[in-house]
Parts: structure tokens; C-alpha cells; sequence
């Protein structure tokens, strides 16, 4: 009998050798521009300027998003949520690859892209109507370029890829034009990147060489599964082997997160093709409010990635250089309690799906056996308001 | 294509179906594997890509799931993707994309989202294929909400019908007889006005039995009403076309008159569309039918292989077989 929690047998580099002796630093082709500690540090590469104001009103992105994500996991334990995907750890992954898009870029999210959501001014309540159970997600993906949640696993990264190979067609890429230039980010997991169709999606997009970037945020754990059961390297090189560029940037670094996003979103937009991005980061919470991640990992782990921390960094960064003042925290803090507070009350006040409305939509044009029950169900509603008479 | 008729194959009829539909709509694209050059293994999509060029009949890499999961996207940005998956067995890789993804995206969506894709599947066996080329996977689509289903039989069907899926704003399943491709030709006159998709239709009257059959089983059955004839029996004999959703009008005011009906499809038997169109008739014209319907399939094994797969497939005999049975009740 093996050991269920051993891992792969060795069949090439011994992992620690691949993975490096500690696991937690992301090794020295991490991506970053800004320590743990707040000290900002330059990159050969991917350095960017930021004005005080981006570097404030990242601060208050990620704030508010964990406001978001924490409220919403209160709301789960008091019943008004069925279930809730926790982002607790992946803010700066979110609202760094989020402020990096414009407009007329399209985002194809997994189903814990509320940080991404917010950036692209979703209101967050209406994320929650799909954790509630009244919706499949009640917001016009055209409005706000973003797509509706996606729940197989890495199903979503073809569908950015074929709809990269249409702004091609559109000849919405390459034009030298900034205002109509546009590319597709397609969001995934660790766990997500062993499934055949993020790999099918990888080769498409090299293929035709379409302006999607695959934005994968590793944050080491696909439920109760380690990375080391997804892959024998490290991800991002993995990209080489499909004929693009990976990067591997520091995922609790939202200004990394942002400079090597907006550099891989350029590059798709300019007509280059396909980059991989891999976030790397840590899921702090449980993977889901139904999730007991005391059960497979160590709590060691957690306190060390606590110290990475990717709001107090910026903070430490802000205060350090006199960027905020008391003041603007006590803002931003005062903000985000009035946007959990209209999400405590915004949810309860999501109007329940009516019956009859499961026959609409089926089909864009109606069939005559879905109108057929939709009747014999009206008039099984009605025997029941009539007996109640 | 000139004004006029001109004698043409199921083939020949799909190819100028299509070619129309992608002159009439630029958002009309070809995605699938060698459809661009080699105009597809069966040559469905013949000369498309010279005249289209490559933007527009595109030769896909070998992944089902890529195929139907980028005309997803394609779908989104506003194009009407028709992919051609090379044949039946084979698309059981897109399964996961068909069912869970192009079927669902516009009820998910508060029909937000259209998915305008139609998914051309060569199906069917009796032609010496080796595994997977001979498969009848039309329930596993016609048991999913959200996608239409639907089967040609004959070259001018062939013609119009390609062109009323295109042009429909729901995902359509698209089932060709591949046996039948390149086997009789019919005359086409491009002036006449198509009957709608979403329709089945009487191709030989009949009194005593209905025959009822789609794709490449249409011709199984016209055969056996001839044969019938002969023995001085009349069988009506209809092409159900759409499977999904059923027209049930033609089949229900048949077996109202003739009291009997036999179901003739390639496919396993087991919970096959002869089950589904068996519970119907039974619910809407008990009183009418004077024996239970009868279902002629395949047996519910494997496709088997080839040389024996004339015995697998129902054949003349065995519907007239299911006939007798049914009339001697
Ligand atoms: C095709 C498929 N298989 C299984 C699941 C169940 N499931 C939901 S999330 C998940 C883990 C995904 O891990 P990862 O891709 O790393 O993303 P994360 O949730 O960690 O962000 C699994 C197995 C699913 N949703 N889809």
C-alpha cells in the first residue's frame, strides 16, 4: 500500500529540486515590485512609474474586495448564501490583472473573479445572486466586458480564445490605434491548468496567434490538491512548450500583478499573440465555505504566507512614504463598511426566481413542447391558489 | 448557383447550402478539422476556402473541445460558427462543450448571450468503416435542453436545411447520413420556397402502418413501403427531420388514421428516440392505436464491426418484419 498523501513517485527531478528548497518565495524568476515588507524594489523588465494616486486607489480596490469577499462569507454562515468561493489572499492578483485592462478588453473569470469584477465596476451584488441561488449570474456580459462566471473547470479559456480569434477578424488588434486595440484575459486555476481544454485553449491561441492572455493565479491549491499534483515544473514554464511567453509574477504584488499584466495585454493587443501569466500566491482561506482545509494543510504554512500579505505591503508602502494620511484610511475603511452593509442588506432583498421563468431561455426561439409545459405547469400553480381560497 | 434546377448529391447540396449561407452572412465562418484545402474528409466544404478565404474556412487544430469551445467564443463576439466534427464518434471530446457550455450559455445568460453555432456531424454506419466512424449519438443531444437537433435525409433537404440552421439564433445539432453523401442525386430548383427547420414531413402516403424515420433510415423505410406495396400493404412513411424539438403533428395525425406505427432509426434501441416518440404517441393517440408502437434499431451492442455491420443495421427485412408483427396484432 502507498501512501495516498505521498507524493508522485520520482520519475525525473526530485520536486524539491524543481520547486526549489522553500516553496513560498516562487523562486528567483518572481516577478516583483514591491517586498513583503513594502520596500520597492526594480525590475529589469517590467518597472513601471506609479503616481501616488493608482498606488492609493490600489489600496482601496483590494480593501474593498476583501470587504466583499469577508462579508460574503458572513453572509454564507448566517444561511443568506448558499455556498461562497473565498478570494481571501488573491486580491492584488485580481486588482492588479483587473486595473491593467481597458474598456474594450473582455474577461473571461472563473468563479472567484470578484476582484476582477470589481475593477470592471460590477456591482458585487450581483455576484451574489449566483452563491444565492436565485440566478446564473444576472449581469450583461457586454455592458461591462466581462463574462459570466464559469464553473467546469477551465472550460472558459477556449471560449476567450475563440472570442480573441473574433476581435482578430474584427481587426480590433494591431491597428497602432490604443482606443480600438483590445485583447481577452482568461482567468484559471492551478488545478485548472491540467485540464485538456485550458490545453487545447494554449494551443489555439499559439495557433492563430490570437490576443489572449492566460492568466492563471497559482495560489498552490485545487481544493485539497497541491501544485505538485498538477505539475513536475514550475507553471509558468509550461508556456514555452506551447511556443508563448510565460512570466511567473509574485500574485500578493498588485503593482507586479499590474506591470507584467499590462505588458502581456499589450503584447496581445499589438497583434504578438498569446502570453502566460502565472500569479503566484496563496489561498488563504478555504476554497469554499464548504471546504475544511485543516484537514490537508499546515497551518505553518498559512502563518508564513500571512506574512505576505498583499494589502498591508501597500499600506506599509503609503504610510512609509507619507503617499496617505490618516485620513484616507479612515476613508476607505468607512467605505467598505457601507459596502458590507449594502451587501447585507442588497442580499436579502434579491427577488427570488419566479417558477414559470425556468421555461424562459431555454431557446432563443420558443418550442411549442416547452410552451405546452410551461402552461400545464401554470395551471398545476394555480389548482393550488384555488384550493387556498 | 443559376436559376433553374440542377441534379445534385446530399453532398453537392450541403456544399452549395453552405457556400450560400456564408455569401449571404459575412459573420458566417467554417471551423473543423482539414474542412479549409482538402474541403473535409467527405468534401462537404469543397472550394469554400479558395472562395473564402482562411479567415473564414478555418482548419482547426485536432481537439474536438477546441473546436466547439473557441465557436463558443466565436459565437460571443458575434460570428455564426458552423464546425464540422470529422465524424460521429469523435465528438465526444466537445461532449463537455456541447452540453454543459453551447446549451446552457442562453439560459444561463436571461438569453443575454446567443450561441448561433450549428455542429455538422456525419453520422451513421454502412460504410466499411473502422470503430467510431458508424455512431448514432443523436439521443445523447436530443436529452439535452437547449440544443435543437436535427437530421437531413435528402440532397435538396440537404440544401435548404444547412442554410435554416445557420441562420437560426439556437446551437442546432446538424446529423448528415454519411452513407447517403454521395449515393443518389435529386433535383434541386433553388426557387422554391424551403418548408421551415423545425418541421417533419409525409414523404409517401400510406394507410394500413406508419413508418416513421429520419437520416439515412428515410431511404430503409421508403424501400420497405415499396416492397410492402407490392403485397398489397400501404405504409406511410415520414421523415421526422427535426429531433429535437419533435414535430409531432404529422406523426400524431398519421397514426391516428393508420393505427400503427413502427420506428425505424440506427440507433441503440435503449432509450433511443424510438422510446421518446413511442411515450408520446401512446399518451396522444391511445385510443387510436390498434398495436403497441414498435421500434426497429440497432441492437443495443457496440457498433459492430464492419463485416457484419448489414446485419446490425435495421434493413428492409426487419421493418417489414416489425410491420407484420404489428398488423398481425
Ligand atoms: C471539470 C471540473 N471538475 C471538477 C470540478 C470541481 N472543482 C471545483 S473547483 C475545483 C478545484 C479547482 O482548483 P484550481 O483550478 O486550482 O482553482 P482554485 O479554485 O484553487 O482557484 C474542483 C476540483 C469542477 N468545477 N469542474
Amino acid at each position: 500500500m502507498t501512501d495516498p498523501a505521498a507524493p508522485p513517485p520520482a520519475f525525473g527531478p526530485d520536486l524539491a529540486e524543481v520547486f526549489g528548497p522553500s516553496q513560498q518565495d516562487g523562486g528567483p524568476e518572481l516577478v516583483q515590485l514591491l517586498t513583503p515588507e513594502g520596500e520597492r524594489v526594480q525590475h529589469p523588465e517590467f518597472d513601471l512609474d506609479f503616481s501616488p494616486e493608482q498606488l492609493r486607489g490600489f489600496y482601496r480596490d483590494m480593501v474593498m474586495v476583501r470587504r466583499i469577499d469577508t462579508e460574503s462569507t458572513a453572509l454564507q454562515r448566517h444561511g443568506e448564501l448558499g455556498i461562497w468561493a473565498q478570494l481571501l489572499g488573491q486580491e492584488a492578483a485580481q486588482v492588479g490583472a483587473g486595473r491593467a485592462l481597458r474598456p474594450q478588453d473582455f474577461v473571461f473569470p472563473t468563479y472567484r473573479e470578484h476582484g476582477v469584477a470589481w475593477c470592471r465596476g460590477l456591482d458585487p451584488l450581483k455576484l451574489l445572486g449566483l452563491f444565492r441561488g436565485v440566478d446564473h449570474g444576472d449581469w450583461d456580459p457586454e455592458e461591462v466586458n466581462f463574462g459570466l462566471y464559469t464553473i467546469v473547470i477551465g472550460a472558459q479559456t477556449l471560449h476567450a480564445t475563440g472570442y480573441a480569434m473574433g476581435m482578430q477578424r474584427d481587426g480590433a488588434v494591431g491597428t497602432g490605434d490604443p482606443d480600438r486595440d483590445a485583447a481577452v484575459i482568461a482567468h484559471f486555476g492551478d488545478g485548472a491548468s491540467s485540464q485538456g481544454d485550458v490545453n487545447e485553449a494554449f494551443i489555439f491561441a499559439a495557433s492563430y496567434n490570437a490576443p489572449v492572455v492566460f492568466f492563471c493565479q497559482n495560489n498552490q491549491w485545487a481544493i485539497s490538491e497541491p501544485i505538485e499534483r498538477q505539475t513536475r515544473i514550475p507553471l509558468y514554464q509550461r508556456a514555452l512548450g506551447f511556443g508563448f511567453p510565460g512570466v511567473r509574477v509574485d500574485g500578493n504584488d498588485v503593482l507586479a500583478t499590474y506591470a507584467v499584466t499590462q505588458a502581456a495585454l499589450q503584447r496581445a493587443r499589438d497583434g504578438q499573440g498569446p502570453t502566460f501569466v502565472e500569479a503566484y500566491t496563496y489561498r488563504m482561506g478555504a476554497h469554499t465555505t464548504t471546504d475544511d482545509p485543516t484537514r490537508y494543510r499546515l497551518s505553518d504554512d498559512v502563518e508564513s504566507w500571512k506574512l505576505k500579505d498583499p494589502i498591508s505591503r501597500v499600506e506599509a508602502y503609503l504610510r512609509r512614504n507619507g503617499l496617505a494620511d490618516a485620513d484616507f484610511f479612515a476613508d476607505v475603511s468607512a467605505e467598505a463598511d457601507a459596502l458590507g452593509a449594502r451587501l447585507r442588506d442588497g442580499v436579502k432583498a434579491l427577488p427570488d426566481p419566479q417558477p414559470l421563468g425556468i421555461f424562459e431561455h431555454v431557446y432563443a426561439e420558443q418550442t411549442e413542447e416547452l410552451r405546452r409545459q410551461h402552461d400545464e405547469f401554470a395551471a398545476y400553480l394555480d389548482s393550488f391558489e384555488g384550493s387556498h381560497a | 448557383m443559376s436559376a433553374g434546377t440542377e441534379k445534385i448529391t446530399l453532398a453537392k447540396g450541403l456544399n452549395l447550402g453552405l457556400r450560400k449561407a456564408m455569401e449571404d452572412d459575412p459573420k458566417v465562418l467554417l471551423m473543423g478539422e482539414d474542412v479549409g484545402k482538402l474541403g473535409g474528409v467527405f468534401r462537404i466544404t469543397d472550394g469554400l476556402q479558395k472562395d473564402f478565404g482562411e479567415d473564414r474556412v478555418i482548419d482547426s487544430p485536432l481537439a474536438e473541445s477546441g473546436i466547439v469551445g473557441t465557436a463558443v467564443g466565436m459565437a460571443m463576439r458575434g460570428y455564426r460558427p458552423v464546425v464540422e466534427i470529422q465524424f460521429d464518434g469523435f465528438v465526444y471530446p466537445a461532449y463537455d462543450q456541447i452540453v454543459c457550455q453551447v446549451a446552457k450559455i442562453h439560459f444561463r445568460s436571461k438569453g443575454r448571450i446567443k450561441m448561433p453555432i450549428v455542429i455538422r456531424i456525419p453520422f451513421g454506419g454502412g460504410i466499411g468503416a473502422v470503430e467510431h466512424h458508424s455512431e448514432s449519438p443523436e439521443a445523447q443531444f436530443a436529452h439535452t435542453p437547449g440544443l435543437k437537433v436535427v437530421a437531413c435525409s435528402n440532397p435538396v433537404d440537404g440544401y435548404w436545411m444547412i442554410q435554416q440552421a445557420i441562420a437560426c439564433d439556437d446551437p442546432v445539432i446538424f446529423l448528415e447520413p454519411k452513407r447517403q453523401y454521395h449515393a443518389d442525386k435529386a433535383e434541386l430548383d433553388d426557387s422554391v420556397t424551403p418548408e421551415p427547420l423545425f418541421t417533419s414531413r409525409v414523404v409517401r402516403p400510406g394507410s394500413d402502418a406508419t413508418l416513421l424515420a429520419y437520416g439515412p433510415t428515410v431511404k430503409t423505410a421508403m424501400k420497405a413501403a415499396e416492397a410492402a406495396s407490392g403485397e398489397g400493404r400501404s405504409l406511410e412513411v415520414i421523415d421526422l427531420r427535426t429531433l429535437s424539438p419533435l414535430d409531432m403533428g404529422p406523426v400524431l395525425d398519421s397514426v391516428r388514421r393508420t393505427g400503427h406505427a413502427v420506428v425505424v432509426h440506427e440507433a441503440h434501441v435503449n432509450l433511443g428516440m424510438g422510446a421518446e416518440l413511442a411515450a408520446r404517441i401512446t399518451e396522444e393517440c391511445f385510443y387510436s392505436l390498434e398495436a403497441p408502437v414498435l421500434r426497429v434499431g440497432g441492437f443495443d451492442t457496440p457498433y459492430p464491426a464492419s463485416r457484419i455491420e448489414e446485419e446490425w443495421l435495421p434493413d428492409l427485412d426487419r421493418v417489414l418484419d416489425a410491420v407484420d408483427r404489428s398488423l398481425s396484432f
